[in-house]
């Protein structure tokens, strides 16, 4: 299957070894207390530096979407139809990922979402969504 | 209303041939462009102290303000490569006016534009971090990241895809009328609807197509300007504001960046939406233009899909909006042509398309995923 791989740097790295732990690891401010993503040095609420990596509860709610039904780059033909979607984290954080294991015409805003990890290539692994195994006893 | 409102003015207006495949560098367009404003302007080539423009999106070039300068024969005092998408256009605009008032130039230059069809340069290259995060997930262009807020906006306040496509149809329409404009077969809202879909809710002609075209201004004051053949066009109010760098970021899938940016220029000409009488709001995406005239103040939150729609924003409308056809028939050229075609309107010389009696016009520039506007508002006098 056609992937792209992201390229780590020291900003990003535990991220992606997280990833590859199955674990969605999210930046959390010591100082503040503030959830963020995607990761960055320095906290926007309130500027401090320090944080930790803290482990993501995995679910959310999808706040939108997007059907991509038209390959806009080389190599993503074989991917069409796949699901674009911003998951609001259950942390609070907004999440850019992949809607998976569910037909496109069944995503809906709203939808109680879980974090899967997809194995791109044995040294990265993407973390996307699928819909809440669960969400029917919820 | 600011000191600085009617001060400056747009003296020279240039645009080069537009269309698809032209076989032409994004150099060689902004040349033509470049060159035409001067002769335009009436002015001679050596007054030009100041050139503000922005690197290619296909060809990129460092030091790209310079680069012109050169290719123009020009030794400007203040040049910069305003390097903000969608915004640089109007963002250009802004920074002449600042640079002006500064003292640091008296004659601005500012130039736009692209030769994104045929050869080019390699694209789609992870080059930053957030990329990172976008790519692999198959974000890879533009109609992906826009396509989010429109579904939003739809979920929240049930704007349906027909009032994206009464933008498409307004656009069309008008540049039937110009013969600059490379998309020029009019549409309905059916052959909208018909149309394959890209990323949903996005159809096709939700989305504007890339095309090679060039756009540029002559920015002086207003004393020069009255000295000059042409009639200006008065900088009654601008303004910029940023939010968010990327969909990623937004707190939300409004746009405050619009919506500031909109409200620093209205305070700057003293004026307010219901003063404005041509609209050139940028048009990436259908859904944009409709997200623009609600934080424009044009119609409130939610309201933009009814706004659109009957005609309303059609020449003859209550809003003529994209007179020139805007990014989705005429040409991208990261909006310059909405600078161009608003001062043209401002001295009445839009032929076929102008809006008789316009007397002001707004112009959106944005990008970012909405997390960057630049406004300007022009006038056919000084308020």
């Amino acid at each position: 299957m056609f992937t792209v791989l992201p390229k780590a740097d020291p900003d990003t790295q535990a991220f992606w070894d997280g990833c590859l732990q199955d674990q969605l690891l999210l930046q959390r401010c010591s100082a503040c207390h503030v959830f963020r993503h995607p990761p960055r040095p320095v906290c926007p609420a309130c500027l401090s530096d320090r944080f930790s990596w803290d482990r993501a509860s995995g679910y959310g709610t999808v706040y939108t979407f997007v059907v991509v039904r038209r390959a806009l780059g080389r190599g993503w033909e074989e991917r069409i139809p796949y699901v674009v979607a911003v998951v609001e984290l259950d942390e609070g954080a907004h999440f850019l990922t992949n809607i998976v294991n569910v037909e496109p015409e069944a995503v809906a805003i709203g939808m109680p979402v879980e974090v899967t990890f997809a194995e791109l290539d044995g040294t990265t692994k993407l973390p996307v969504f699928q819909p809440r195994a669960s969400a029917a006893a919820r | 209303m600011s000191a600085l409102s009617g001060k400056y003015a747009i003296a020279g207006i240039g645009e080069s041939n537009v269309g698809r495949k032209l076989g032409r560098s994004a150099m060689a367009l902004s040349l033509e462009a470049a060159t035409r404003a001067i002769a335009d302007s009436g002015l001679e080539r050596s007054a030009v102290d100041a050139v503000l423009t922005r690197s290619p999106r296909r060809q990129p070039q460092t030091n790209y303000s310079a680069v012109l300068a050169s290719h123009l024969g020009l030794r400007p005092s203040y040049i910069n490569d305003v390097g903000l998408g969608g915004a640089s256009s109007v963002a250009m605009v802004l920074d002449a006016v600042a640079a002006l008032e500064a003292g640091l130039c008296t004659t601005a230059l500012c130039v736009n534009g692209d030769a994104q069809t045929g050869r080019g340069n390699l694209r789609g290259q992870l080059t930053s971090w957030i990329e990172d995060f976008e790519h692999p997930f198959g974000v890879v262009a533009a109609p992906i990241t826009y396509a989010m807020p429109a579904r939003r906006h739809m979920y929240e306040y049930g704007t349906t895809s027909e009032q994206f496509g009464a933008v498409a149809v307004a656009c069309r329409k008008h540049a039937a009328l110009n013969p600059n404009a490379t998309f020029r077969d009019p549409i309905t809202i059916a052959d909208h609807q018909a149309s394959p879909m890209v990323a949903e809710p996005f159809h096709l002609l939700d989305c504007c197509p890339v095309t090679d075209g060039a756009a540029a201004v002559i920015v002086t004051s207003v004393e020069r300007a009255r000295d000059l053949p042409k009639a200006p066009a008065y900088i009654l109010g601008i303004g910029l504001q940023n939010t968010h760098a990327e969909v990623q970021y937004a707190a939300s899938m409004t746009s405050p960046a619009m919506r500031g940016a909109s409200q620093r220029a209205y305070a700057m000409s003293g004026l307010s939406p219901k003063d404005i009488d041509v609209a050139e709001l940028y048009d990436c995406f259908t859904y944009v233009v409709l997200m623009t005239l609600e934080e424009y103040g044009f119609c409130k939150k939610g309201e933009g899909g009814a706004f659109v729609e009957n005609g309303r924003i059609e020449l003859g409308g209550e809003l003529p909006v994209n007179t020139g056809g805007g990014l989705l028939s005429q040409v991208h050229s990261s909006g310059f042509f909405h600078i161009t075609e608003a001062a043209t309107q401002m001295r009445g010389a839009a032929g076929a398309r102008q809006v008789a009696g316009a007397q002001t016009a707004i112009v959106s520039g944005q990008c970012g995923a909405t997390g960057i506007n630049a406004c300007l508002i022009l006038g056919n006098h000084a308020h």
